[in-house]
């Protein structure tokens, strides 16, 4: 703005530019400040929670009164922890394999087909991010009833009813990680696998699927960590006597407040932040992220 | 290698005919070019031939064999692409021995066959990088090699060079030429670039509309036009309207009476007049078949050739190409000048030509 008034007339440097030095350096101590601030909100927390699971006082308080590692050991004595942990990790590895193979022939339809209501299809798939999880727990429930009252399969509390909810929420991940990668998609190599003599389900296997691979996992691990870390739904699906991870801590919580549950958090922080660097090795996650 | 035969070839979408009853045959090791504007239905022909488009109608020969309906992977075809089409993910080594795997060719097999294909391809040392390392020109020559190392019954190039820049684009037309007459190999090429299509053909088939318009040598397409589409599609050239009055006389829509060929055709109703058959000169010239007097309105020096264009009458303005030779006069604008040419010079044809070049 103040660079047409240093424009007109060649004056002392410095007189009239000085402004326009001065405010870039605003600009930029604005962002920096913007930046910084976006990460602490997002940081902070998670820094304390890693910082609270080593503090050696069963109540919580500042300053700790020394530190620990006996809340680690603690989570091990916890059966529910454990078969928590286990129940999460299979339903988890089911409903994330479960949720590429419907997720990779949707994704395809929709960024290949062409075909009246693809849109309203593209956001149908995307709605389970809207409903609140208590919501679709309910309505999963009743409907779960309701198919159980009809065709008497037990499928109320059973582990597939629990998968399949957890495939439905994971769908909008896979979807959207998925459609993306197609969208740069070359069509052309694929034609060229068919020119030389691939038949159209070897092409696929051989060239699409590798081409997208840095889609795919992207897919599986954001679907794995939604089914892992899911609470609202899974809490009027587990049967009675089973508990997943998250259900474990919250029932812990309430009735003791230690640093346990800090542990366990961090744990998680830790499985999940190995497994994003472990698929970052093999296909660079930010190039669909 | 085989021979190509296509018969009454014909697709359309719903109305639109994109390819309308395409006979051509191509006896083997002959490079072909199917040669127009976008949208002419070349490229539509080629994915016919290929088997990325079903034919509405009419037939396909490969070899003798009728290949109509059958599925692009069990053609045979080498397809190099517009956009070379390479998997990224593979090296230029893997991106070759594709269709060899595909055929479950053996292991030292592969590796013989695509040796042999990077050296033909002067590609050796280059084989364990990716297609995104490679430069354009590279990844034109894996695709290249992609296409040939599989011994195509014939080989297909869409529109092979428009991804280089001019440079590479001259040396590449020439290697990929030679390649072909080399392994004596079929090839269909498509392009819009004429330059390309008359360096490069053995035959060159002009495609309008989904018809074919011409098919000829490039000597053919360029002193004997079918019509006036191909006669302004292939060189430049003045166009002008107007109607055989007497065998050899054709009267312009202006009034000029141009000499002509007397066997032209009586239906013809536009005249090409190609500008390097034109001359000028500054005085009348006698015992030529057509002298008409005219003004220089725009002079182009362009080293070799001066360009003009000389205004005959109020609706007639042509274009003339002189070569530049040591002596010639040179004409300034607003120059009177006497334009002529000989009777052989002048083409009647059908169709109006569209926009002269």
């Amino acid at each position: 703005m103040t660079q047409g008034a240093a424009l007109p007339a060649p004056v002392a440097p410095g007189a009239g530019r000085a402004p326009i030095v001065d405010s870039r350096v605003v600009g930029r101590i604005a962002l920096l400040g913007a930046a910084t601030l976006g990460y602490a909100v997002i940081l902070v927390p998670i820094l304390f929670v890693c910082w609270l699971s080593f503090f050696s006082n069963e109540i919580v308080t500042f300053p700790p009164q020394g530190y620990t590692l006996r809340w680690f050991a603690h989570i091990f004595d916890q059966n529910n922890f454990v078969s928590g942990f286990l129940t999460s990790l299979q339903v988890g590895i089911v409903a994330m394999i479960g949720g590429l193979l419907l997720g990779i022939p949707a994704s395809l339809m929709l960024a290949r087909g062409r075909f009246p209501g693809r849109e309203a299809l593209n956001t149908l798939l995307v709605l389970p991010l809207v409903v609140p999880g208590i919501v679709a727990g309910t309505a999963i429930y009743v409907f779960q009833i309701e198919i159980e009252i009809a065709t008497e399969l037990p499928l109320l509390g059973s582990r597939a009813g629990l998968v399949f909810a957890h495939i439905m929420i994971t769908i909008p991940w896979t979807v959207r990680l998925l459609t993306a990668s197609l969208a740069g998609f070359d069509r052309s190599i694929e034609e060229a696998a068919l020119n030389l003599g691939a038949t159209p389900l070897r092409a696929f296997i051989k060239v699409t699927l590798p081409v997208i691979k840095p889609g795919i996992v992207a897919a599986a691990l954001f679907s794995f960590i939604i089914s892992f870390g899911n609470l609202e739904m899974t809490l009027f699906l587990i049967a009675p006597g089973q508990t997943t991870l998250p259900i474990a801590i919250l029932q812990y919580l309430q009735w003791r407040i230690d640093p346990t549950i800090a542990a366990v958090s961090l744990l998680q922080i830790v499985l999940i932040g190995a497994g994003m660097l472990v698929a970052d090795r093999y296909v660079k996650l930010t190039r669909v992220l | 290698m085989a021979r190509l035969q296509l018969t009454a070839l014909t697709k359309t979408y719903g109305d639109v005919r994109a390819v309308a009853g395409v006979d051509l045959d191509i006896p083997q090791g002959e490079l072909v070019v199917l040669l127009g504007p976008s949208g002419c239905g070349k490229t539509t022909t080629l994915r016919m031939i290929a088997g990325f488009v079903v034919p509405s109608a009419g037939e396909i020969h490969l070899g003798g064999r009728n290949i109509t309906r059958r599925p692009p992977w069990k053609r045979n075809t080498g397809l190099v692409f517009q956009s070379y089409a390479l998997f990224p993910h593979l090296s230029a080594t893997e991106n070759i021995a594709f269709g060899l795997r595909m055929r479950n060719l053996g292991q030292a097999q592969i590796a013989a066959k695509v040796a042999e294909v990077l050296r033909l391809v002067r590609l050796e040392g280059l084989g364990d990088r990716l297609p995104r390392e490679l430069s354009g020109g590279q990844q034109q020559r894996v695709a290249l090699a992609r296409a040939l190392v599989i011994e195509p019954d014939i080989l297909l190039l869409d529109e092979p060079l428009s991804n280089l820049d001019a440079k590479l684009r001259h040396e590449v037309r020439v290697e990929i030429r030679e390649l072909q007459r080399k392994l004596g190999l079929t090839t269909v090429m498509v392009t819009h670039d004429q330059e390309e299509a008359l360096t490069m053909a053995d035959r060159l088939v002009v495609m309008s509309n989904g018809q074919v318009q011409q098919v000829g040598s490039q000597r053919d397409l360029y002193e004997r036009p079918a019509n006036a589409f191909v006669a302004g599609f292939v060189g430049r050239t003045n166009f002008l309207h107007g109607r055989v009055e007497a065998p050899g006389v054709f009267r312009s829509e202006s009034g000029l009476a141009i000499r002509c060929d007397e066997a032209a055709a009586g239906n013809g109703h536009t005249m090409a007049l190609r500008p390097e058959r034109l001359s000028l000169a500054t005085t009348p010239v006698p015992g030529a078949d057509n002298c008409f007097a005219g003004t220089v309105e725009f002079a182009s020096y362009l080293g070799g050739i001066l360009e003009y264009y000389v205004r005959l009458t109020p609706q007639d303005r042509l274009m003339v190409q002189a070569t530049n030779k040591l002596g010639d006069p040179a004409y300034v604008v607003g120059d009177r000048v006497h334009l002529y040419w000989p009777a052989q010079a002048s083409l009647v044809l059908a169709g109006d030509g569209g926009s002269t070049g």
